[in-house]
């Protein structure tokens, strides 16, 4: 990477790494509709550096683009929005590719399909549900991503639409450490048994790091409980008062770490059910057309059930501890030797694998297996269904609950009140609320309409606040610029977790709620 | 100044929420085609902050209807600020970001007047502030978001029954990111809890025992943080190190790479040591754009009414 890029994106490649840059620089966008949404999302990505857009748009610029969109300005008035939004975007980095197209989506949609195949990701935004559909199977058949996003008066969604969306780092933002106290390999227990916990010199004792004090009190333990760790909560206090026993000074921080940390010393061995899910899924039996990650799957589910014991491949990484340095770094060289091992394993058995289903086994890089390794226990699948089976087949039960849930109902009647929208146009062919002399028609032709939706929805029972149903109105299809502004603020968000496949995308819909200033993942 | 139709025909969207009635509204929201007139002419907004969440709020605001803005940064725009300082070039590097910020906004949306202060929050006198009606903050450090509350708290005034006196409340509205997170909330002194009541959910930074860095370093960090606050010291006497000064990193690094080969510490590079050394906090444009529309938006509710205000704290962790 050149050095201007390297201290131009210093702040975001210290979150998602150079290779992830490198994924972003390679990926190619799509944006349907350039409003005041689509081009605050398309702005994020373009200062973080995408590789190309295309903004699609038939519209001209007209006085009210100029209230809510900030990429357009008194000289666009009469102009393609597509094009005026295209050239301030291209102003904002010359490294990306910027192009535009004045065209109608829906024509496209409708007309030319197969335009949509060079993209890595379309992002939908202000688009009618019947276009959303078609468009979704288009995006499904050629494996584009599809993030949907729509600011409507004070509410607003994103979604995302695609088959599967496998991410190896997943980088949660609390993970128990792997560490094996519970269960040390040979190794490790042996460096432990090593260093005399007792020992008389003070600053020794104090820089003893808490990893051997557990492991050896803990063999302690086990010794005097027939060969059992502590499981009881009273069991885990009194481990606690044993560590404390060993303490020569109440000030030794090394100590308080232990005491600290003795509850990794009781974990049950094994792996999570998340993991366990991803292991059976069905897709894990691979042959040629695998993707790579679930043949690094197939390979994990034997690792574990053979030379793991259960276990995945070892993590490799401590945590900073109070400790003498030597102490320390020979204890990272337990830790990294193991996970080499364990990686080493773990690429055999790819290998092995890949031949077994026919392809070259050099087809898969160290780097990736190692990478794999070392997130085994992180692993996510995400998998969304088509947006036609989700309007026709909703998750009734949850809506049930989120819509009298007092926490969730505004979220789920805007969520049911957008759909309302869109057969309000499909009848009205306008926004409901537009007029401010239509408003108590409107009102009631809305309400009429809900409950329809509501009904054909299986929601039999629920019932909309005429309050809301109201301010839907009121809102009369407004694009606010801060609602604009933060939807497509989700939308990019989404958009770099899924092209970088690095942290875990939206698993549902995010409804944004402005009126109090939610966002709200419901699973429908 | 544009014919007043088109005006009426630009602020169709925003004019939707301002100019009807609702039953989900705050407290004395008296919708009218006025408000947005009398919303960009006596509504005064201070953004403090022209970084990464002020660039953002001074658009959003802009185009929320509000006119009459003051933004104050005493910051110079820097290369490493452009992946998502969207109103800076590269051709501005080395300028004052409240400077350009201003101008940038002002010449795209018409009619708005932003006056820049390129000076420190501490340089403007207490009246400064007096003259807002509602600050926001778009900071990146806990000792100016405390200033800045201090002074908003400082307005304050009891009735005989011991009541804040509403006029006396001069409302903040603080954003914050770190990554894909970030937060915003609306603090009404002696109505919400402020600042100062809630620094607690600032996580600590990070300070090694100075035994740790001398003695027993474990990490990478624990060897450039030597470099940088002892072996410096202990060489250059009297002369103050410089974070801005490449040559000042440069040698941080060099001798923080020394160390490390010492003890058999991996990890050092010099992109780690500056991230040590300047505590640098990792920012992203969407999360700036997350927040910041947040913000903006609890401005114009509190400001008009036009919907009910957030109670008082949001945050976003979409990761």
């Amino acid at each position: 990477m050149a050095v201007e890029s390297k201290t131009k994106y210093d702040r975001q490649l210290r979150i998602w790494g150079e290779h992830g840059q490198a994924a972003l620089e390679k990926a190619n966008i799509c944006l349907l509709n350039c409003g005041p949404t689509g081009s605050e999302a398309l702005k994020n990505l373009v200062l973080g550096g995408i590789g190309s857009i295309t903004v699609i748009d038939g519209t001209k610029v007209e006085n009210h683009d100029l209230g809510n969109n900030f990429m357009l300005d008194e000289m666009s008035l009469g102009q393609s929005k597509a094009k005026c939004v295209c050239t301030f975007l291209q102003e904002l980095n010359d490294a990306v590719k910027a192009k535009f197209v004045e065209e109608h989506p829906d024509a496209l949609i409708e007309g030319n399909p197969s335009f949509f195949s060079s993209f890595t990701l379309v992002i939908a935004t202000q688009l009618l549900e019947s276009s959303l559909v078609k468009l979704d199977k288009i995006c499904r058949q050629s494996n584009i991503m599809l993030l949907v996003a729509l600011s409507y008066g004070l509410t607003g969604l994103v979604r995302i639409s695609l088959k599967d969306h496998e991410v190896i780092e997943s980088k949660p933002e609390h993970f128990v450490d792997d560490l094996r106290l519970n269960n040390p390999w040979p190794e490790l227990k042996e460096f432990a048994k090593s260093i005399d916990i007792n020992v008389t010199d003070p600053v020794v004792h104090k820089h003893t790091p808490y990893i051997v004090i557990l492991i050896n009190i803990a063999g302690k333990w086990a010794d005097q409980h027939g060969g059992c760790l502590p499981t009881t909560r009273q069991e885990k206090k009194e481990f606690k008062e044993l560590i404390k026993s060993c303490m020569l000074n109440v000030d030794e921080e090394n100590y308080k770490e232990a005491t600290e940390a003795s509850y990794k010393v009781s974990l049950t061995s094994g792996i999570s059910s998340q993991l366990r899910q991803i292991l059976s899924d069905s897709a894990a039996e691979v042959n040629s057309s695998s993707p790579d990650f679930w043949i690094l799957v197939a390979a994990l589910k034997e690792f574990i059930e053979n030379e793991g014991a259960g276990e995945p491949p070892l993590e490799g990484s401590i945590p900073d501890m109070t400790s003498l340095t030597e102490y320390y770094i020979n204890l990272q060289k337990i830790y990294q030797a193991k996970a080499e091992a364990d990686c080493l394993v773990m690429e055999h058995r790819v290998r092995a694998i890949l031949k077994s289903i026919g392809r070259e086994t050099d087809s898969i890089s160290k780097a990736y297996i190692k990478n794999f390794c070392k997130n085994a226990r992180k692993l996510v699948v995400c998998r969304y269904r088509p947006i036609e089976d989700e309007l026709n087949n909703p998750a009734v039960q949850e809506l049930q609950k989120y819509m009298i849930d007092e926490d969730y109902c505004f979220s789920a009647g805007f969520y049911i009140l957008l759909q309302a929208v869109d057969r309000f146009i499909a009848n009205y062919n306008r926004f409901p609320g537009l007029f401010d002399t239509e408003m108590e028609d409107d009102i009631a032709r809305l309400k009429t309409i809900a409950v329809g939706v509501l009904s054909d929805s299986g929601l039999h029972g629920s019932t909309l606040t005429e309050d809301l149903i109201n301010e839907m109105c009121r809102f009369g299809g407004a694009e606010i610029h801060s609602v604009a502004a933060f939807i497509g603020g989700v939308a990019s968000q989404e958009a770099i977790k899924l092209i970088t496949k690095q942290f875990v995308p939206l698993n549902g819909m995010l409804v944004f709620n402005g009126i109090d200033q939610k966002s709200q993942i419901l699973l429908v | 100044m544009a014919s007043s139709s088109s005006e009426l025909a630009r602020w169709r969207d925003i004019d939707k929420l301002l100019t009807r009635q609702g039953n989900i509204v705050g407290p004395g929201f008296e919708p009218s085609p006025q408000l947005r007139q009398d919303i960009g002419e006596f509504a005064r907004v201070l953004v403090v902050g022209a970084g990464g969440l002020g660039c953002e709020l001074l658009k959003d605001l802009a185009l929320s209807g509000f006119r009459n803005i003051d933004v104050i940064d005493m910051d110079t725009i820097e290369i490493s600020n452009l992946n998502r300082q969207f109103l800076f070039r590269l051709q501005d590097v080395g300028k004052s970001k409240a400077v350009v910020a201003a101008k940038r906004v002002m010449e795209r949306v018409s009619g708005v007047n932003i006056t820049p202060h390129f000076c420190r929050i501490e340089d403007k006198d207490i009246v400064f502030y007096n003259d807002f009606n509602i600050i926001v903050l778009g900071l990146d450090s806990i000792e100016a978001r405390s200033y800045i509350n201090s002074v908003a708290c400082s307005f304050l005034e009891y009735d005989s029954d011991d009541n804040p006196v509403p006029e006396s409340i001069k409302p903040m509205i603080d954003g914050g990111t770190e990554g894909f997170k970030g937060h915003a909330r609306v603090i009404l002194p002696g109505v919400t809890p402020c600042f100062e009541c809630n620094i607690w959910l600032f996580p600590p930074q990070v300070k090694f025992p100075l035994c740790t860095l001398a003695e027993t370093p474990r990490t990478a960090a624990h060897c450039i943080e030597y470099a940088h606050l002892i072996k410096w010291n202990e060489v250059h006497g009297g002369k103050t190190f410089d974070p801005d000064d490449p040559e000042h990193m440069q040698w941080v690094y060099k001798e923080a790479v020394k160390r490390a080969e010492l003890f058999g510490i991996a990890g050092v590079t010099y992109s780690f040591t500056q991230g040590v050394v300047k505590n640098i906090i990792p920012a992203i444009a969407s999360t700036n754009a997350i927040i910041s529309a947040a913000c903006a938006l609890e401005v114009l509710k509190i400001v008009s009414g036009c919907s009910k205000t957030l109670s008082n704290y949001m945050t976003s962790s979409t990761s």
